[in-house]
């Protein structure tokens, strides 16, 4: 009933707000869940330090604008390759002395990357939040008749979309997006066929980081307040995002992005008693698809050997 | 009697079938061997036996202890392990972190009736429980000689006794109907031939029904009474060994190919 | 008879260890007293932890949303009716439990039921999840429990928190949940069902084709792991005299799997070594989020925020080079220890033989 009045009372302008908003968070979640869904992909483990690599490169932001006053585009490109950076060195330091171990082990070692960057971060950076640089043709409000709209509103949707096809077309037609599919799809036989893992590992989490940068830039600007644990919710949400979809696919990774992103912004608008479960959303979802579907919505059905 | 009877069991991954139309039917006593080629579907077909997939089509169905014929299609494997159904695996997969003894007393958890509370404050029942498994635990270490080597871990024993560990570790299920998935893989001839002897006396002294997948020619047509053979998800013969020998399909699909292996 | 002796060398033990509980209760400074019974409530979480990370192999981050259960039953039920509209002064406490007053010992038992019952809820769709799925799971269902708990403000007085919790400060009496829960676990884990739990981790498959059901399994291990993290947050409640959601954030389990870890998973007495080091560790950490100097300079790198940040360099640490921890899966065992004393270099010449 509640749904029904509030759905008849919002205006058409009002809707379509709530409809740009939930597109533009479901694009900021695909944008991270792609980074999940590939290494998932890849090494079959949670990157758990995934949400704590888009906190990192808000910090990165705002140290290069609002500190050392670069201007904002160099900023981003300088906080795209630190971040992709910061990616490859995780996985060096913290996963790849684990490739043998039990996968419990580097689960826990995945935890304490997060755990480490989110204490640094606090003790480096302060606890106290930060304000995302604010730049004036991003967050700037365009008003399209009736409806007031943030301009990266419109924006996120749009590099998402670019990212997405750029990164398809390097997975599927290029010669390490062959070698990215190989090592996924069996990894011995990838080592065996003289496939470099390690470089092979190294790129995917150089691009799945770089694509958190950019989730991270367009995020901050949408959300302006930084705290070391900016990067919890988003990542433990991407990462439902990129199983929902079907984990290593990553269109489905985009569609868990949008489910959970849309969902959540009708939560808010439409039960607004609700508003507070928010959070609870998409471990809900997480739960009601697994249920019914163990691999996902688009994830290949698979039979463990016996 | 009839223990075990498939009415075309099929199973089907993605666009693969990897067992069609299996017809099997093993009565109660018997030795009964599954032979093919590899990925002829054999394991596969062991795999919807025990509940651990259920089959795309058709059904399996069990004799239990009273004579009932139930469905065990799609129950759990747990619940197959209680009726009276107990494997081994080809690729053997022990307890390996937890002792020789461990091993063979987990299997008698099945029957237990004690719930944990009474189980964790020892009351007299649990304890009445747990000293008849151990007495049952004992002897049939005992019969494969590992009682002295029971606190061993599972993985250091060598490979012939970790094959006869998982039997044994079967056999505390107080199985009716025996699974054995390549029971004499890897093992030398005089080893098969000590395994044959222990098959045979597993079987009276338990009264058990045996059903098992192998690929030593000799110790199937030796101990078998009957044979089925799979070929590409098929089944295209069955019989007694003689029978199974002079068949013309078999010796193309799978006898002819015996020099490669 | 080895028998006999070791549960004599036991109670001996334990009853030595009581009498120092009494002895640190009388004759030492709040500041130990604190750090004791922190101690003890930390090992009470990490064996619960230990029973479905460390025995069942269920990787589960659910503890801390376990502990605010626990915690909460604490905060809602001894408070003194007197005290309770000065506590929940934004909304009056809900008149269906407004008069409800509880001994301590009730309030626990009953916070490690209501956890125990959530855990059953939780556990039908979650355990049926693949390992790394399932950490994510319990991690997000124990930060729903966090956001039920800041939004039920008339039980739970929300985001303000319960105060005026009569303070629990007795050595003895932590004492005597924690060697209660001590000798549960270590009882049950010697059982059929310890032994079909540990097949659990070993080998699902092959555990389900001996019989063992995996749900039933799992669930049981997972609901007794959820009662006593319900019994230690509640434990933790009294001690500090307070609850707040914002005390059971998740990153709140990161110290029960850092003991674990540290103690070895699947090892109870590993467990309790593993929390008397974190404990008292992260004690002894402090020293670096205070400004530090040496001879009149500043000593840059100390300011709040760096115990954690070696805190977690030695979560890390571990798993990389000491992945087996302290005890592996081994237990301390007085055979193993007479056997030691007896010719201590012996250990170096044969195999550990592992019987508890």
């Amino acid at each position: 009933m509640e749904f029904f009045e509030a759905f008849v009372n919002m205006s058409g302008g009002s809707f379509a707000q709530h409809m740009v908003n939930g597109i533009s968070l479901g694009s900021l979640y695909a944008m991270i869940a792609i980074g999940y869904t590939m290494v998932y992909g890849i090494l079959l483990m949670i990157n758990f330090a995934h949400g704590d690599i888009v906190m990192m490169a808000c910090y990165f932001t705002f140290f290069g604008i609002s500190v050392f006053h670069i201007p904002w585009y160099l900023t981003f490109i300088l906080v795209i390759i630190t971040t992709a950076l910061l990616g490859v060195v995780i996985e060096r330091a913290a996963y790849r002395p684990l490739r043998d171990a039990p996968k419990n082990s580097v689960l826990i070692s995945a935890i304490g990357a997060s755990f480490l960057l989110e204490n640094l971060a606090n003790y480096l950076f302060s606890g106290r939040p930060l304000r995302f640089p604010n730049i004036e043709v991003l967050s700037q409000n365009l008003s399209l008749g009736s409806v007031q709209i943030q301009a990266i509103s419109l924006f996120i949707p749009v590099v998402t979309i670019v990212c997405l096809m750029i990164l398809l077309h390097i997975v599927n037609n290029t010669k390490i997006g062959m070698s990215m599919r190989a090592v996924s799809k069996d990894y011995e036989i990838a080592r065996v066929m003289g496939i470099n893992i390690d470089n092979v590992i190294s790129i995917t989490f150089a691009i799945g980081s770089a694509l958190a940068a950019i989730g991270a830039i367009m995020w901050g600007i949408r959300y302006p307040g930084i705290t070391p644990m900016l990067g919890v919710m988003p990542g433990l949400k991407c990462f439902i995002a990129a199983v929902i979809g079907g984990v290593g696919n990553i269109k489905g990774a985009v569609l868990g992005g949008f489910i959970l992103g849309l969902g959540e912004i009708i939560i808010v608008a439409f039960f607004p008693q609700l508003s507070g479960y928010r959070d609870a959303f998409a471990f809900i979802v997480l739960i009601v698809i697994l249920f019914y579907k163990p691999t996902g919505l688009l994830g290949e059905k698979t039979t463990e050997k016996v | 009697m009839t223990i075990l009877r498939t009415d075309g069991i099929m199973m089907r991954f993605g666009g693969v079938v990897a067992v069609s139309n299996l017809q099997i039917k093993i009565e109660e006593h018997e030795i009964v061997a599954l032979i093919g080629p590899n990925g002829a579907g054999k394991t596969t077909a062991f795999n919807m036996i025990t509940g651990i997939y259920t089959p795309t089509e058709g059904n399996v169905l069990y004799t239990d202890e009273h004579g009932r014929e139930v469905k065990i299609t799609g129950k759990k494997p747990s619940d197959i392990a209680k009726l009276g159904i107990a494997r081994t695996f080809q690729n053997i997969r022990l307890f390996k972190e937890l002792s020789v003894y461990e091993n063979v007393m987990i299997a008698k958890h099945l029957h237990l009736k004690a719930d944990f509370f009474s189980a964790a404050l020892h009351l007299p029942h649990y304890k009445a429980e747990q000293v008849k498994a151990e007495v049952e635990v004992e002897k049939l270490l005992k019969s494969v000689n590992l009682w002295e080597l029971r606190e061993e871990k599972a993985f250091s024993l060598p490979y012939g006794q970790q094959r006869h560990l998982e039997i044994v570790r079967a056999l505390a299920t107080n199985p009716r109907l025996l699974l054995l998935d390549e029971p004499a893989a890897g093992m030398n001839p005089k080893e098969t031939e000590e395994l044959t002897a222990f098959i045979r006396k597993i079987r009276e002294q338990y009264q058990l029904t045996i059903f098992m997948i192998e690929h030593h020619m000799e110790l199937v047509m030796d101990i078998s009474d009957r044979i089925y053979v799979l070929d590409f998800g098929e089944t295209i013969a069955s019989g007694t060994p003689q029978a199974i020998q002079d068949n013309e399909r078999v010796i193309s699909a799978y006898l002819g190919v015996e020099e490669d292996a | 008879m080895a028998k006999k002796r070791n549960l004599i060398l036991t109670v001996i033990l334990l009853a030595g260890l009581f009498g120092l509980a009494w002895y640190i209760n009388f004759e030492t400074d709040s500041y130990l007293r604190r750090i004791v019974n922190l101690c003890m409530v930390y090992a009470i979480i990490g064996l619960s932890m230990n029973l479905t990370n460390g025995f069942t192999g269920q990787f589960s981050l659910g503890q801390a949303g376990f502990m605010a259960i626990g915690a909460y039953a604490v905060g809602i039920f001894t408070v003194p009716v007197s005290l309770r509209p000065s506590v929940f002064y934004a909304a009056p406490m809900h008149p269906a439990i407004a008069d409800i007053h509880m001994p301590l010992w009730l309030a626990l038992i009953v916070g490690g039921l209501c956890a125990a019952l959530v855990a059953f809820l939780i556990g039908a769709p979650v355990l049926r999840l693949r390992g790394d799925y399932l950490a994510v799971a319990t991690l997000g269902f124990s930060e729903i429990i966090r956001i039920v708990i800041t939004n039920a403000q008339t039980i739970t007085n929300g985001a303000l928190g319960i105060k005026d919790i009569p303070p629990l400060n007795d050595v003895r009496y932590i004492f005597a949940f924690t060697a209660a829960v001590f000798i549960f676990i270590t009882a049950l884990i010697n059982t059929s069902y310890g032994r079909a739990f540990k097949a659990i981790r070993e080998d699902e498959i092959a555990a389900e084709a001996m019989g063992i059901d995996l749900f039933k399994h799992k669930s049981l291990a997972f609901m007794l792991s959820a009662f006593f993290a319900g019994i230690g947050g509640g434990l933790y409640a009294a001690l500090l005299g307070t609850v707040d959601p914002k005390n059971f954030l998740f990153t709140l389990t990161y110290n029960f799997l850092l003991i674990i870890v540290l103690g070895g998973m699947g090892s109870i007495t590993g467990s309790m070594i593993g929390s008397i080091l974190v404990t008292a560790g992260l004690e002894f950490l402090r020293i670096f989020d205070e400004p530090l100097e040496l001879f009149g300079v500043a000593i840059p790198l100390f300011r709040p925020g760096f115990r954690m940040v070696i805190f977690s360099v030695l979560l890390m640490a571990l798993v990389l080079f000491w992945r087996r921890g302290i005890m592996g899966t081994r237990e301390f065992t007085w055979d193993k220890t007479i056997a030691f004393c007896k010719n201590p270099f012996g250990i170096f010449g044969r195999k550990g033989v592992d019987k508890a």
